[in-house]
């Protein structure tokens, strides 16, 4: 690997139609980094993880991935997702397919690795969290806890370069929040690079490295969990912060 | 969760002017979408031409021409045909409120789930399995020569029994496609009416079938574009339709162009619907993937 930034942001601006959503970002993230987004609803946290992973255009700015510029409309916007994994809120797991084939869809299909090698690698991520007996079930199967760890496995299983997490806990019970936090814990602890926005902030004290606060499309403070959480500077990020009682 | 139209996103601020990267991005683009259009015009031309030589080419082309393609013939046939045209428009603006309402009523019947009406339902069923086997032609025979055959209807014309005999048959198919758009319509949508209060009938009325319906345009302008042109059969029961005056011409004048005349006139009056019906389709599609660009 480069010594560049696993993903670096700069100057990253996006609107839809009268409406700017990202107004110049500039952020990096380095290799086994991870970073938490936080703001309010509508801050543009979501849009800047999909312009990341080319999933929505961008009105200017770049997104270099490893030093390269994957911004360009030259760049196989396919070959660049596939270097990049993403989990969503509503964990987006293929209701057609079983668990194991939505581990191994990608690691087959777009990274052509043989069927028994693919499998072999899925049992044994899915036997690190505990859902080995679910290999053959459909997801309506699994719990939302159950399903949301399935899709994370799904992401990571291809070994992308980076890790983008969008609210993934938002949609679950209480109950379950903690089973998929842990994992994302122990992917950290694996070297995983990761950027992902989150509501938890409980949890992005612990386990960030460094939490980026989005307002009205900007960064306005960054930092150290403590320095960001305990000592906020930006009057938005005080007020923010005492709304979601951090 | 972000919404796209960013709520909390301020004011909208003017953006700054785009910067280097952004404006050559901007200029490949358009150059590669210049391309792109310069592309398919040559290779448009190019298919073109090699259909019109091949066909040009061939060794009885000259008499096809004649038999087929007869300009004057086709000027001097042309206002009985359209004449004709005027009656299968008729028959198509009756048959489609006739086929609204029956295909309607087919699938809410087939929808029903209370079993005091499963002699209703399995009738329902029995109808559209039958109707959407039988062959539209022959269901023309039954009705247009049967059901007057009877004796106990007053004398009506035939295309009224054309009109009928097309209802009768499509009414099943669009029965068949709502009843896929109520099913697709999510149990919770019901859910939620039945919890404001709403009636069986109500909730189907003002909250599944607006839904089903828009879910399935797509597949029930494709059926009525379909009926448009097969209220051309009707003139097999000796309605003066286009396709039953292009056939009076062509007896008379010992040449097919008629006919083709004819079959252009339904081509042009299908294409308007055709286009709405593309541009419904990609505007649900825009509407169902907000945002993404996959």
């Amino acid at each position: 690997m480069t010594d560049a930034p696993v993903l670096e942001l700069r100057g990253l601006r996006k609107s839809f139609g009268e409406q700017e959503v990202l107004r110049g970002i500039d952020l990096t993230v380095d290799r086994h980094e991870v970073i938490c987004v936080i703001g309010a609803s509508g801050s543009g946290k979501s849009t800047l993880l999909k312009t990341v992973n080319l999933l929505e255009g961008i009105d200017d700015g770049q997104v270099l991935l490893q030093g390269a510029d994957i911004s360009d409309p030259r760049v196989d916007v396919d070959a660049t997702r596939a270097r990049i994994g993403v989990v969503f809120q509503q964990f987006n797991l293929f209701p057609h397919r079983t668990v194991l084939d939505n581990v191994t869809l990608a690691s087959r299909k777009v990274h052509g690795v043989d069927r028994a090698t693919a499998e072999q690698t899925a049992r044994r991520l899915l036997d690190r969290i505990g859902l080995a007996d679910f290999a053959g079930s459909y997801p309506d199967r699994l719990s939302g806890g159950q399903q949301q760890r399935v899709a994370i496995v799904r992401a990571i299983a291809s070994d992308p370069e980076l890790l983008l997490l969008d609210e993934v806990t938002s949609a679950l019970d209480p109950m379950l929040v903690g089973e998929v936090l842990d994992l994302v814990t122990e992917l950290k602890q694996q070297g995983s690079t990761i950027l992902m926005t989150t509501h938890e902030m409980h949890f992005a004290r612990h386990v960030a490295d460094r939490i980026v606060f989005l307002h009205r499309g900007e960064v306005v403070e960054q930092g150290a969990p403590a320095a960001v959480l305990d000592d906020p500077q930006h009057p938005a990020l005080v007020e923010f912060l005492s709304r979601v009682g951090a | 969760m972000t919404l796209p139209a960013g709520v909390g996103a301020g004011t909208p601020v003017a953006a700054p002017a785009p910067s280097q990267i952004e404006l050559e991005r901007r200029l490949w683009r358009r150059q590669r979408g210049r391309r792109s259009v310069v592309l398919s015009v040559v290779s448009t031309l190019v298919v073109l031409a090699i259909a019109y030589f091949g066909v040009v080419n061939t060794p009885g082309w000259a008499a096809v021409q004649q038999s087929f393609f007869d300009p004057g013939i086709a000027a001097s046939t042309f206002p009985d045909i359209l004449l004709g045209l005027w009656l299968n428009v008729r028959i198509l603006f009756f048959a489609s409120i006739g086929v609204a309402v029956f295909g309607t009523v087919l699938a809410v019947v087939r929808g029903l789930r209370s079993p005091v009406f499963f002699p209703l339902r399995m009738l329902a069923t029995a109808y559209t399995d039958l109707f959407r086997g039988l062959p539209l032609i022959i269901v023309l025979y039954l009705v247009g020569f049967g059901l007057p055959g009877l004796g106990v209807f007053p004398r009506l014309p035939p295309e009224f029994w054309g009109t009928i005999a097309i209802v009768l048959t499509y009414s099943s198919y669009v029965a068949e496609v709502l009843r896929a758009g109520m099913e697709a319509v999510h149990p919770s949508q019901r859910l939620a009416a039945r919890s404001l209060g709403l009636s069986h009938t109500q909730t189907l009325r003002l909250v599944v079938l607006p839904q089903a319906i828009r879910k399935v345009t797509p597949a029930l302008m494709n059926d009525f574009v379909s009926m448009q042109k097969d209220v051309g059969l009707v003139s097999i029961l000796g309605a003066v339709d286009a396709v039953r005056s292009a056939q009076i011409a062509q007896a008379e004048t010992y040449n097919f162009t008629p006919y083709l005349v004819a079959g252009l006139l339904f081509v042009v009056i299908s294409l308007p619907l055709i286009r709405v019906t593309d541009a419904i389709a990609r505007r649900q599609q825009r509407r169902e993937q907000i945002g993404g660009t996959v």
